[in-house]
């Protein structure tokens, strides 16, 4: 009964996304004011249907019906709770579920809080993300039917993939599609403002929240997925460059160039169709990421579907979106105006080439993801393309734009003279490059490359903070008053795009000391041996066997120590899971702020004696990877929560209302 | 021998490892040690989904280990290990493609990429620079306005700044 519920509701959902996706935007072009207005209505409708299917689906999951095909291939009666709900976005039906309840969920959003916009944008807007919803929702009901039923009914169900009974598949899939489906927010208003002809400012700045929003999730999603794959795939690494990883890093490269273009276009009225552009590419790179994921047309760790015919639908489904926006943006932008000029010693010139540099990272990285299927589909040879080749790749880009990103947050608008950029930067370049260099020799190192790398490295990071200290000295000079108040002075954006920046600076580092410092072991040991690396000990003690709800573990003791003093002990394991044959690795960390000492379980060894491989790994400063991610995320979220965003919102209203 | 470990991986799923080949032993020297690893890292494990040799626990992943230990220790430099790769298991087992015709455009793309973008850029911002330059009010002289043209950017810059309307 609640399937069949689930089921209408879906069905429900599609048709109103129909009506959201069609009448408003035709009242918007012919001006009927009663088309126009049902936009908000049927976008809070479709929500509530989508909400209702996906309550119904996550019911059927919670009580085990395996009467659905969904549940009984992804869950089972030994699964514990909160990796049922899981569950729900875990098998390919449920991730399309949740991308179509997020969208549903972004446009009843903008319904709400779109009081202070022209009823013809929010037309648009919503008409725009309902056309796209109506796709994603067909796709849903006529390829990947999350509620299809089976009979006979099983009495179990087979289990869900081991690789993502974790927490982090509780919160990684829903962060990361609410980033690439707000995004849609982004690419709907551009849509609408070449539809209705009105790019300028005001479109700039009501866009703009949107996509820091998206933005944040987005870097949020990312940042789990990451720590996910650090501490669950038990090889203690953080970033793979995977094609589902890259498919999540293109839409963040061009999202974050979007962001910053949008900034531009508000403030300066210039950049608008490079960004409208970019809004385009952002959200139709998040479609395609989700096209390279679901259609099964990569083979890697994370890819778990495989039907050529969905993968057909979303071939047909991303043309038509992109190529459909693209046309629409080749007949309308050069009707577009140019705005503000500038000079190219400007901030608006550092800013542009940024979005350059990040858009062309972001080519890189699809070309480098996409060459290996190319090459294969036309029968010239299997070739991998992965981490050495990326890191030669990308990071030669990211250094100019580090660089850029510095010179870019303390230039003049419009004009500034290059013998002030000097004057202004000198002490930072000075200080960047003197501890930069000695650093490396302080750490103990003298090989000339590894000093090298340390140093690029170290010095990309302390330009970040040194140009951002000393923009803000120069913010504060002028500010009357004591030091607390000149800080309470500064708007809440600028301490978005500090925090942003340091964020960077934070993860540079991260990277930086990982790789050069990291150190590693692979050893057979038999209990009382120990091994020791990075200065810390390991010492095994043995292994028991534990029973899990669903599995049955070896767990190792590790008792890990510092010049004999004991700190803690350690508890890595080996499960097997009882419907899967693999076993699965789950390392035990003892996490710091400068540093993590990680162990995970290799394979037992017949040796009679209990011996088994063990990796043990001392990986310093790798937190800040992560916490980069964070400031970066609280940079945008700061940003959101401007006061210019609350106060231009109700002066709108205001001037609706007069 | 290879082969026939290949195979039998192939049939077994990857992560079926019962009966391990081989651990490196405690003592191995660091240098060795860190070299094998980093070499590792660069070759893919050919029955894993996306694994480097030095990321997987397979059986051909912890036999290729060895073998690069192997190799190490009988003084074989990366060039002639990676060779020894490539000529069993074909670029497939390479993280890094090698650069040939066929890969060409891959290793050459992101720099075509960034000079194409940037020429469009120039190109764009430059008849952009024109267009100001050439929109002053009209009630200036014809000399003056030659002038403009000529001195270039500087003058049509300050002409006009609206904000884009």
């Amino acid at each position: 009964m609640i399937p069949e519920i689930g089921q209408f509701a879906l069905i429900l959902a599609a048709l109103l996304m129909m009506v959201q996706g069609t009448l408003p935007l035709m009242g918007a072009a012919k001006g009927i004011s009663a088309w126009m207005v049902l936009s908000r209505r049927t976008a809070q409708g479709a929500f509530f249907f989508m909400a209702l299917a996906m309550g119904c689906l996550i019911y059927s999951f919670i009580v085990n019906d395996f009467s659905v095909l969904n549940v009984a291939s992804n869950s089972n009666t030994k699964l514990p709770l909160v990796y049922r709900i899981a569950a729900s976005w875990g098998s390919h039906e449920g991730s399309i579920m949740i991308w179509v309840f997020m969208l549903g969920l972004w446009s009843c959003a903008v319904s709400i809080f779109s009081k202070h916009l022209p009823e013809e944008m929010v037309a648009r807007v919503l008409g725009v993300m309902g056309l796209v919803g109506t796709g994603l929702l067909l796709f849903l009901l006529l390829t990947s039917n999350p509620f299809e039923r089976i009979f006979p009914v099983p009495a179990e169900g087979r289990d869900l993939n081991p690789l993502l009974q974790d927490p982090g598949m509780v919160l990684h899939p829903p962060m990361l599609y609410m980033g690439y489906v707000g995004f849609s927010v982004a690419f709907a208003f551009a849509v609408s403002a070449l539809l209705g002809g009105r790019l300028d400012a005001t479109w700039a700045r009501w866009s703009r929240p949107w996509t820091t929003l998206a933005w944040c999730f987005l870097t949020l999603g990312i940042l789990i997925g990451s720590w996910w794959a650090y501490y669950e795939l038990g090889w203690g690494g953080w970033w793979f460059w995977d094609p589902v990883e890259n498919a999540s890093l293109m839409p963040w490269l061009v999202g974050t160039a979007l962001m910053h273009s949008l900034a531009v276009t508000e403030k300066r009225g210039t950049f608008k169709v490079w960004t409208v552009l970019l809004a385009i590419c952002t959200f139709s790179l998040s479609l395609l990421g989700t096209f390279l994921v679901r259609s099964g047309v990569l083979t890697s760790v994370h890819a778990f579907a495989t039907d050529p015919r969905r993968g057909m639908f979303i071939l047909v489904l991303l043309g038509l979106v992109i190529g459909g926006s693209l046309l629409l943006f080749a007949f309308r932008a050069p009707k577009v105006g140019t705005g503000g000029t500038f000079k190219i010693v400007s901030r608006e010139s550092a800013l542009l080439a940024n979005n350059l540099l990040l858009t062309v990272a972001c080519g890189t990285v699809l070309l480098g993801t996409l060459y290996p299927l190319f090459l294969d589909a036309l029968k010239l040879g299997k070739i991998s393309v992965g981490p050495p080749y990326f890191e030669a790749v990308f990071v030669p880009l990211m250094v100019p734009t580090v660089f850029l990103m510095g010179v870019g947050a303390v230039a003049r608008w419009k004009e500034a003279a290059l013998p002030d950029l000097w004057a202004r930067l000198r002490w930072a370049l000075a200080v960047t490059l003197i501890v930069a260099i000695a650093l490396p020799f302080i750490l103990g190192r003298t090989s000339p490359m590894s000093v090298a790398l340390l140093a690029l490295g170290f010095a990309l990071a302390l330009w970040i903070i040194t140009s951002a200290a000393t923009g803000f000295l120069d913010r504060i000079k002028y500010v009357e008053g004591s030091f607390a108040a000149k800080l309470a002075r500064q708007p809440r954006s600028y301490w978005g795009m500090f925090a942003a920046h340091l964020g960077v600076a934070v993860f540079i580092i991260g990277v930086t000391v990982v790789k050069g410092f990291e150190a590693e072991r692979d050893v057979r040991m038999t209990p009382g041996d120990s091994v020791s690396v990075g200065g810390y000990s390991f010492r095994f003690e043995g292994t028991t066997d534990r029973e899990g709800p669903n599995y049955m573990a070896s767990r190792g003791t590790f008792e890990l120590s510092k010049d004999d003093k004991a700190i803690r002990k350690l508890y890595p394991e080996k499960r097997k899971y009882f419907q899967f044959g693999m076993p699965m690795t789950e390392a035990a960390i003892d996490s710091g702020v400068f540093g993590d000492r990680y162990v995970s379980m290799g394979e037992p060894i017949n040796d009679g004696k209990q011996s088994w491989s063990i990796r043990v790994y001392h990986k310093p400063f790798v937190t800040w990877i992560w916490a980069g991610c964070i400031l970066m995320t609280l940079g945008g979220l700061l940003a959101l929560s401007d006061r210019r965003y609350r106060v231009n919102m109700r002066r709108d209203v205001g001037l609706e209302k007069a | 021998m290879i082969k026939r470990f290949f195979l039998a991986c192939a049939v077994a799923f990857c992560f079926n490892g019962m009966a391990v080949a081989d651990v490196a032993p405690t003592d191995t020297d660091p240098v060795a040690q860190k070299r094998a690893m980093e070499l590792a890292a660069k070759l893919r494990c050919l029955v894993c989904q996306n694994q480097s040799i030095a990321d997987s626990e397979a059986d051909l992943a912890l036999d290729l280990r060895r073998q690069v230990r192997e190799q190490i220790a009988a003084g074989k430099t990366d060039a002639q290990i990676i060779s020894f790769m490539t000529d069993r298991y074909g670029d497939f087992v390479l993280y890094e493609p090698p650069v040939k015709g066929t890969t060409i455009l891959l290793w050459v793309g992101p720099l075509l990429l960034l000079i194409a973008g940037a020429t469009t850029m120039v190109f764009l911002l430059r008849g952009r620079n024109r267009e100001e330059a050439a929109s002053p009010p009209l009630t200036q002289a014809e000399q003056a306005r030659a002038e403009a043209l000529l001195e270039g950017r500087k003058a049509g810059n300050y002409g006009s700044n609206g904000k884009g309307k």
